[in-house]
């Protein structure tokens, strides 16, 4: 076994030199500095380097995409943040762009269009799905085989793109013990911090949202709460250090589950 | 000759108050916005067939949505018999789709059974309306009012299927004793009259006669009643899936007036020449009733306040005070105080109310965590987050108010590009001594 230093590809750098790489990875804001969901990038990084995919990051380019303004009702600050990407997009040609986020990937998919951009849109889930489908990413079953897991479906992944199957798939080719929270797929309870509440404290209530779903995960005695969305990741965090039961369940992401199953 | 003249009357009665009274709600609908072009029959169709028709996402709760079910595909076969007996009423005819054969036994017969199952399923409402608590009925928007309405609309369809059932058990009997030939079958009425052993022709003439005019007064006294009620969806539910707006749930319609405006400030060019074309600016987003799109108005008063929605709201579940019902329902109340002054003094009118804090309050608007449960959970497909989203527009961008968090996300945004206070200088941070190991 070696160790080998990965130098990820800047959209800039490549164009400078010439080169057009086949995807663009978005790696949003939150993978950018957010530090839990920074490993869940650099995870991602390393499968995407191990499967030698052709792809390029905007890097000191990429700005927000104006999705978390656009849900708290800020039109014209999303407008004027998704022309400013659209035009990027433009400028390095870009055809086929690979998020993590489900809130960035549901704006770019769904809602891009209607501002005049062309591009696929592709979420890391399906790409993985992809990849492991065709035998290009071989999982290594014995190392999570005896751990539970069980998986939270990000909102704009579930109801908002109808994603359900592509993560359950990828979950049962690493272990044998997917289980399902009681609220699942189309029925899944929301983390709490869609809608920009993510920025925000709650309005008054009687229990905080990510709370009641910490809950349903720990009701299923799982070891994993598999996520995929960096806002579920933050509030299923809370909820597990809430509940104290940070010796019982970690909360990881689908990407750094395969990195780690194939130890990367 | 005379029963005749009487039911054409009753006929033209009923025709004419609900003509007026849906005249009367159609004009509001000129005080809305756009909402999307409604084109794809196709999908459409296809939407219609499975939601409505197929009931699919009621049965999301599947045994209390079995129920509805059947209540549902009961209408759509006993509405065959009602047609009938308005034929039969306007020109004096016996039974007068019996030419029909064969396909008329089925018609009949299954509407006798259907009359059954929809009775027991009213019944099964009824008691967990008036004897079980169902949190989903509670809410802060159930007024008393509410409960009297759905009650009243549960008895008296009770009573159409008491009295489809007796008409059909009189004319059973009728037809028995006088030796005629009965036309159509009646499976579950005939097991009733076989308990019922004594009885005179006349006596079951007139139950059978008696029940005819019951059932169809009822059903044009609760044709007009509906409109009044929640129970509107009876009529307003298929063609509100039918209208359903097509995009995935995850996806917000775009302001392209807003686009226009940014696309002018960002293009040098055109500021100028845009400015002597000025239009007067249309409000943005949504303060009052005449700033929501027909589609919201619609879904407004086609919700029957179920309550689905608001039983899988997470804010609402947690116990915050957003209810997406009442967010429909709201809008539903508030159309209904500013419509009538809106015909009489133009769409300019202002009482000294509004439906955004008059009747939902930011409180309510900033809880939404845009989950989109709702709007899967909706049976008919009422979209709640896209008018709570157009409110928050409309706090946002024409009065700059929202909480203090999310005025720093904005600013954030605007000037680091990023929702929180990071540099873009610090973007590739993550990447820095990126290793992987090579097997």
């Amino acid at each position: 076994m070696e160790i080998r230093k990965i130098e990820v590809p800047v959209m800039a750098d490549l164009f400078a030199r010439g080169e057009k790489p086949e995807y663009l990875f978005w790696v949003g804001c939150a993978g950018a500095f957010d530090d839990r969901y920074k490993k869940v990038v650099r995870a991602f990084a390393k499968i995407l380097t191990h499967l030698k995919v052709s792809y390029a990051v905007l890097g000191k380019e990429e700005t927000c995409n104006g999705d978390p303004a656009r849900r708290a009702g800020n039109e014209m600050l999303y407008q004027m943040q998704a022309l400013q990407v659209i035009e990027i997009f433009r400028m390095y040609d870009v055809k086929k762009i690979i998020t993590i986020c489900p809130h960035c990937f549901n704006v770019f998919k769904n809602e891009y269009p209607d501002l005049g951009a062309k591009f696929e849109v592709i979420n890391y889930l399906q790409f993985l799905n992809r990849n492991i489908e065709n035998g290009n990413l071989e999982i290594d079953r014995d190392s999570l085989d005896n751990i539970s897991i069980t998986y939270h479906d990000p909102c704009y992944l579930g109801r908002a793109n109808d994603i359900y199957e592509e993560p359950r798939s990828i979950l049962k080719e690493l272990t044998g013990n997917l289980v399902e929270m009681h609220r699942n797929k189309s029925f899944a309870l929301c983390c709490g911090g869609g809608g920009a509440q993510m920025f925000k404290e709650s309005e008054k209530g009687d229990k905080e949202v990510f709370i009641e779903r910490t809950e349903d995960a720990l009701k299923t005695n799982a070891n994993v709460i598999a996520t995929a969305c960096p806002f579920c990741m933050t509030m299923l965090t809370d909820g597990i250090k809430y509940k104290n039961k940070e010796q019982e369940i970690r909360n990881l992401d689908i990407a750094e589950l395969i990195a780690q199953s194939i130890d990367l | 000759m005379t029963k005749q003249i009487v039911f054409t009357f009753a006929l033209l009665l009923t025709l004419s108050a609900f003509s007026f009274t849906i005249a009367r709600i159609v004009r509001f609908f000129r005080f809305t916005r756009p909402a999307f072009p409604v084109k794809d029959f196709g999908k459409r169709i296809k939407v219609m067939l499975t939601v409505a028709f197929g009931q699919t996402k009621i049965f999301r709760r599947p045994v209390i949505g079995l129920f509805h079910a059947l209540v549902f595909w009961g209408f759509c076969v006993i509405i065959f018999g009602s047609i009938e007996m308005v034929i039969d009423g306007l020109t004096g005819t016996e039974r007068a789709l019996k030419s029909l054969g064969p396909v008329y036994n089925i018609i009949m017969a299954s509407g006798d059974i259907f009359a059954l199952l929809v009775a027991i399923s009213i019944i099964i409402f009824l008691s967990r309306r008036l004897f079980f608590h169902i949190k989903r009925f509670e809410g802060i928007e159930m007024k008393k009012i509410s409960h009297i309405d759905a009650n009243i609309a549960l008895s008296i369809i009770l009573l159409l299927m008491v009295s489809l059932l007796t008409m059909n058990t009189g004319y059973i009997e009728y037809k028995a004793i006088t030796g005629d030939a009965t036309v159509g079958l009646f499976p579950v009425s005939s097991v009733i009259a076989g308990f019922i052993t004594s009885g005179q022709a006349e006596s079951y003439g007139l139950m059978y006669e008696a029940s005819w005019w019951t059932h169809i007064l009822l059903i044009f006294l609760f044709a007009n009643i509906l409109p009044y009620s929640k129970h509107f969806h009876v009529f307003l539910s298929i063609p509100n899936v039918f209208l359903s707006r097509l995009d995935p749930l995850g996806k917000l319609p775009n302001m392209d007036n807003i686009t226009r405006e940014v696309k002018l400030m960002l293009d040098p060019n055109t500021a100028f020449t845009a400015s002597a074309t000025d239009t007067p600016q249309e409000r943005f987003g949504v303060k009052d009733a005449e700033d929501v799109t027909w589609k919201n108005y619609f879904d407004s008063l086609a919700c029957t306040e179920c309550g689905r929605c608001t039983s899988v709201c997470p804010a609402n579940i947690t116990g915050k005070k957003l209810s997406p019902r009442k967010v429909m329902m709201d809008l539903r109340t508030r159309m209904k105080v500013k419509g009538p002054l809106m015909v009489k003094n133009g769409r300019d009118f202002k009482d000294s109310l509004s439906l955004l804090r008059d009747y939902i309050s930011e409180e309510e608007l900033w809880a939404c965590t845009t989950c989109n449960a709702c709007a899967k959970e909706c049976p008919i497909n009422i979209n709640h987050p896209t008018l709570i989203v157009d409110m928050r527009r409309y706090l946002v961008m024409e009065e700059a108010s929202a909480p203090g968090e999310i005025k720093t996300l904005f600013n954030n945004i605007e000037n680091n590009g990023a929702p929180w206070q990071y540099s873009a200088e610090d973007r590739m941070n993550w990447a820095k001594e990126l290793e992987i190991k090579v097997h």
